[in-house]
Order: structure tokens, then C-alpha cells, then sequence
């Protein structure tokens, strides 16, 4: 997107296509029309696109948080994950078979990642399901590279000025999954209680994991 | 888009949405085709034919309904799909919907 140069010269919110719901009747007749003439030919079937939809609905960041769970509680896997992502999520039950390269970034007290995809929205799908509409939008994809800090105040997350924000840009073929840090006082928990504490936007990088009360 | 006005100025909306019916079955297109089974198409491939809409309706346009406009576009070229008979196709879908083909 950033190679385009139409779309930078434009100035009306960008935000609103990304959340609005149906398409025009056009785009819904495209879609219908390429579907059944793929399945007519015997591409496709319908049932091979009502599975993928499930897979998609079954992908959520629960999944991501299992993973950074069993990091903060198994210094082997850790290394693992940290080491080959796409592994490390294989291990835990995740079918990664069509995704890009996976690396996974681990926060310490001195250095917090945030990801952003500024050409488009690439993403992690298979550990932590679609993106948010504001991942994908033009005011994220713009401001994380530039001003990272104010970012993530916007999110609510005050980094001390000591530590070091490192922006990381998806491509094509890599992705990226935060381990965030593990909260204090939660010494001894297991894995579940740990995972509960893992939201979907620390695993971007614009949150941290929750602390408990 | 790094750093690129008027969005780098712009407030982030934070709002979360729930995707379509539509927006899942064209994600589950994509997949589908792109999967290594089949490698009938690439994100690169998807990216270009996007950034190659034509401005204003690159502006318009849904984030589902860019995807949608490529996978047509990359199947089209690929003759995975024949031109002919997806214009066809389309004008059947349209009067169908009670509009004039």
C-alpha cells in the first residue's frame, strides 16, 4: 500500500470502510459469482469453504495466550518459541500448515516490541485469528512507525522512559507474535490462570498482559 | 503507510467490528486458493492487483471488497476462471437481484 501513490493524497477517514458491515450489492455479486463458478469447476467445494469459515471462527487469541502461558511457565519451550514460532504453535495444536514464517518477539524490562503491518494487514492469523479493524487501519499502519510512544499511550500503555520500543513491520512472509511480560504476584500460577492474563493486544505489542489485583 | 500524511495525523479508531458473512467467505477464498494444495494465488499477487484499483474506488472500497475485487482479477488472469463467463455470471447474479443486466 505504501508503494501506491494515489492512496496517501486522499483526506477523508479512513477508518469508517473498515468497520462498515455488507458490501455494495456489486462486491457481494462478485463474490457469490467467483465462488460458484470455482466450485463449479470443481476448485473448491462449498464444504471446503463452510470448513475454512469454521477454522476461521475457531482461531482466537485464546490460542496465543495458551502459547505465551506455556513460555512463562516452561523455560524449554520458551527457548522453542522463541527459536522457530511456527513450531512452537504446531506443538500446542495449532494447524500452521498455510502460514508465513512466524517469529516471536519476547518483551523484557528493557526492550517492549509493538507490530504494525504498514504495506496492508498482515497478521498471524493462525495463532491469534483476524486482526482488529484498527490493525488494519490507515492511522495505526501511519503513526506506530513514527510515534510509537504516543501509540500506545492512545491504548492506555505507559512505558517508563527507559525502556526501549522496538516497532517491528509484518510482510508477506513474516509475522510476528509478542511475549509479553509475565505480571508480578503470579508466582506459582498454572498455565490457565496464566492465560487469562494474555489479551489479544499485548500479543501486538500495544498492551501489556494484565496484572492481577 | 509508515508515516504517511494525512493518516499520520489521524486519531486511531479503536472500535472493534465483527466481520460479515461476506467478509469471512471471502477470507475463506483467499485461503482456499492460496493454500499450498492449490497455489492459485500469492499475497503479492493480491497486494498488486489492490494497489492497481483505481483511486477512487480504492478509496471507496471495503477492506473484503478489495480482496474479492483481486481474487476475481488473479483468477481471471490465471484463466482459472474465463472473463466471458464471469460477466455472464455476473449479469445472471444481477438480474436475479431484480436489476437491469
Amino acid at each position: 500500500m505504501s508503494g501506491n501513490h494515489h492512496d496517501h493524497l486522499h483526506t477523508h477517514d479512513d477508518h469508517a470502510p473498515v468497520g462498515a458491515t455488507e458490501p455494495r450489492p456489486e462486491y457481494a455479486r462478485l463474490e457469490r459469482a467467483v465462488r460458484e463458478l470455482l466450485i463449479a469447476k470443481g476448485v473448491i467445494t462449498a464444504d471446503d469453504v463452510r470448513k475454512q469459515i469454521e477454522l476461521m471462527d475457531s482461531r482466537t487469541p485464546a490460542m496465543g495466550a495458551k502459547i505465551v502461558a506455556r513460555a512463562w511457565v516452561d523455560p524449554a519451550f520458551k527457548t522453542r518459541l522463541l527459536k522457530d514460532a511456527k513450531a512452537a504453535a504446531e506443538e500446542m495444536g495449532v494447524d500452521t500448515s498455510n502460514s508465513a514464517t512466524v517469529v516471536a518477539l519476547e518483551n523484557t524490562p528493557a526492550r517492549h516490541h509493538v507490530v504494525v503491518c504498514t504495506l496492508c494487514s498482515c497478521y498471524p492469523k493462525a495463532i491469534l485469528g483476524v486482526p482488529p479493524a484498527w490493525y488494519k487501519s490507515s492511522a495505526y499502519r501511519a503513526r506506530t512507525v513514527k510515534e510509537p510512544r504516543k501509540v500506545l499511550a492512545e491504548f492506555g500503555t505507559f512505558l517508563p522512559e527507559g525502556v526501549e520500543i522496538r516497532v517491528v513491520d509484518s510482510t508477506a512472509d513474516m509475522r510476528y507474535l509478542v511475549v509479553p511480560m509475565r505480571p508480578a504476584g503470579t508466582e506459582g500460577w498454572n498455565e490457565d490462570r496464566l492465560a487469562a492474563l494474555v489479551g489479544r493486544d499485548s500479543m501486538i505489542g500495544t498492551a501489556l498482559a494484565t496484572t492481577p489485583a | 503507510m509508515g508515516g504517511i500524511e494525512p493518516f499520520a495525523s489521524q486519531p486511531i479508531d479503536r472500535a472493534e467490528h465483527e466481520l460479515s458473512e461476506f467478509d469471512k467467505r471471502v477470507d475463506a477464498l483467499v485461503n482456499l486458493l492460496s493454500h499450498p494444495s492449490r497455489a492459485l494465488m500469492r499475497v503479492d499477487e493480491m497486494r498488486n492487483s489492490i494497489e492497481a484499483m483505481p483511486p477512487e474506488e480504492y478509496d471507496r472500497a471495503l477492506y473484503y471488497e478489495k480482496w474479492i475485487h483481486a481474487v476475481a482479477e488473479i483468477m481471471v488472469a490465471k484463466d482459472v476462471i474465463g472473463e466471458e463467463e464471469l460477466v455472464l455470471k455476473l449479469a445472471d447474479l444481477k438480474e436475479e437481484d431484480g436489476e437491469e443486466a
